[in-house]
């Protein structure tokens, strides 16, 4: 992971990961995805938009591993291999009975690095975070925004190719959440690692993303995408810019084009 | 009155409500200590009283003084069947701790074994000890095992099911997680389900301390007398057929104060465990 060059423009981006007419079927009837064609470049920040249901977690579960696709092709360029991939769930997801030290360790470990091998990587991901003098701090002892930096310190430890974040701030108050939205887009300038983030929220993935995937619901699919043109780095400006109000407004049309599309299908 | 004006020039804080419940909270912790001690002391007395006042021969009921004089003058055989019945119940509790987590721990790695034996482990538990004592004693020759054996089934339960629950009560996200990081059956084991189960273990463990006590002196009680190596409940029951109700009494008081002693030493286990990071041993400041 490279700190110098920069990540290049949409469109001249190396293929990461290519998801081709992927289908799951829960139960033998129930459709989450049907025939979703996506293709992750190696610098994308890709927001997956769209209602509940519309199978975005679904689609991250099956990236992670944790499912299997009933039928479709997910390949990665050059392969998966161990620490490629770092994950950030809704909640926190902390060990309580570990310190922040200790569950930042925990990628490392169960590859079975000792703590001492892998302290330099641990407090360097805590150094991204901004948390380096709470290593030794207990969960309960932070606050929620401070947990999620832990778990996305996590995430960081192994230096993965590509992050996956479900939801990750939509816990959060307004206020954490816009601190950790620019502290991520920093994180990922510094790291230029790549990004895939589920969100409900139009603002959110308009400020983050520079290509937004609006899916649609019953049966999971994409439905549109949206490009973000507007450069990095975005700071507090941005949010109250012109063009993030009209890219908003772009993003917002895409989502209702697809809630649409579902009413038109329940309707037929 | 003296003492909270004192804080009060070194903390800026001196609204009233916050005075008060300051105040509230100082009495609550003397209360928690002096109230349940200061009652004790008050029942022993009005025990002495009552057997004064009514001159109450002490074969019938002896006074507090009476028992705590036999408990001196009787330490020599009293302590030895002491030492008895603590060696059977905290030898079942430590077997109850080894069978209860490893039978968990077994339960958790597969679904059919805990389907095949559970309806088992419920059958011991709902069954009566002093019911399956007497069958034991006749099957089993060595008299501490069967002791052993008797307490065994009372105390296992408790820390099979709590630890079973436990175990079975890990964060699906982290066990997403742990899968994403292709953890191994035994590490997932190691540092995901055993840690999420120890509050629940040691929640086990205070039941089954008492448990293996009343174990313990039930199966005593049972097995009779048997000569060598008699417990405090051989004791109880030899004291009352020779109307020597001081011993019985004295044999009785050690026998709660072991079990007073079990549960402190259970909870003081779990607060050091704990305190760091469960819920439970935690004081929030609201």
């Amino acid at each position: 992971m490279s700190n110098t060059s920069s990540i290049p423009p949409l469109g001249q981006r190396d293929a990461l990961l290519h998801m081709a007419n992927i289908d799951k079927v829960f139960n033998g009837n129930v459709e989450a995805l049907k025939n979703l064609n996506l293709t992750v470049n190696q610098g994308d920040f890709i927001s997956l938009l769209g209602p509940s249901g519309c199978g975005k977690s679904t689609a991250l579960r099956l990236i992670a591993g944790l499912m299997r696709q009933t039928s479709g092709q997910i390949t990665w360029n050059g392969g998966l291999n161990e620490g490629d991939l770092g994950v950030v769930f809704q909640e926190p997801t902390l060990m309580p009975w570990a310190t922040v030290e200790q569950n930042v360790w925990l990628p490392h470990r169960l590859r079975g690095k000792s703590l001492d091998d892998v302290r330099g990587d641990i407090m360097w991901a805590l150094k991204m975070v901004g948390l380096e003098s709470f290593q030794k701090s207990y969960p309960r002892e932070l606050s929620g925004g401070m947990k999620m930096r832990v778990s996305i310190a996590r995430a960081l430890v192994t230096q993965p190719r590509l992050i996956l974040m479900d939801e990750p701030f939509a816990a959060l108050d307004e206020i954490t959440r816009h601190k950790l939205n620019n502290d991520l887009l920093m994180l990922r300038d510094k790291l230029k690692c790549t990004v895939i983030f589920v969100t409900h929220s139009v603002f959110e993935s308009v400020f983050l993303s520079d290509r937004i995937v609006v899916m649609a619901a019953r049966p999971g699919r994409v439905s549109s995408e949206v490009t973000v043109d507007a450069p990095y780095p975005r700071t507090e400006e941005f949010r109250t810019s012109a063009q993030y109000a009209e890219l908003c407004r772009k993003a917002s049309d895409a989502l209702h084009g697809a809630m649409n599309q579902h009413g038109e299908r329940a309707s037929a | 009155m003296s003492a909270p004006e004192m804080q009060n020039t070194q903390s800026p804080v001196v609204d009233l409500e916050e005075l008060q419940y300051a105040r509230a909270q100082r009495r609550d912790k003397i209360a928690k200590w002096t109230l349940p001690v200061l009652m004790l002391l008050l029942a022993i007395f009005l025990w002495d009283r009552l057997v004064v006042w009514n001159e109450i021969p002490h074969y019938i009921l002896p006074g507090p003084g009476l028992v705590i004089e036999t408990l001196i003058e009787d330490w020599g055989m009293l302590s030895d069947a002491l030492w008895v019945t603590l060696k059977i119940t905290l030898m079942a509790l430590a077997v109850a701790v080894l069978g209860g987590v490893g039978l968990a721990v077994l339960f958790t790695q597969s679904r059919y074994f805990e389907m095949a034996f559970y309806p088992f482990a419920v059958i011991l538990q709902v069954t009566p000890v002093v019911s399956i004592a007497p069958l034991i004693f006749i099957y089993v020759d060595n008299r501490l095992a069967g002791l052993l054996l008797c307490a065994w089934i009372v105390a296992f339960f408790p820390i099979l099911s709590n630890t079973t629950l436990g175990l079975n009560s890990t964060d699906h996200n982290l066990r997403d997680l742990y899968k994403i990081y292709g953890a191994t059956r035994w590490q997932r084991l190691r540092y995901l389900q055993l840690p999420t189960a120890l509050p629940y273990f040691l929640g086990g463990l205070r039941i089954a301390g008492g448990l293996a006590l009343i174990g313990a002196v039930v199966s005593e009680y049972v097995a009779g007398t048997g000569g060598i190596g008699s417990g405090l409940a051989f004791r109880i029951l030899e004291a009352g057929y020779r109307l020597n109700i001081p011993r019985m009494f004295a044999a009785l008081l050690l026998i709660a104060a072991t079990g007073v002693v079990i549960f402190t030493l259970a909870s003081l286990l779990s607060h050091a465990l704990l305190h760091k990071w469960h819920e439970s041993a935690i004081k929030r400041e609201n």
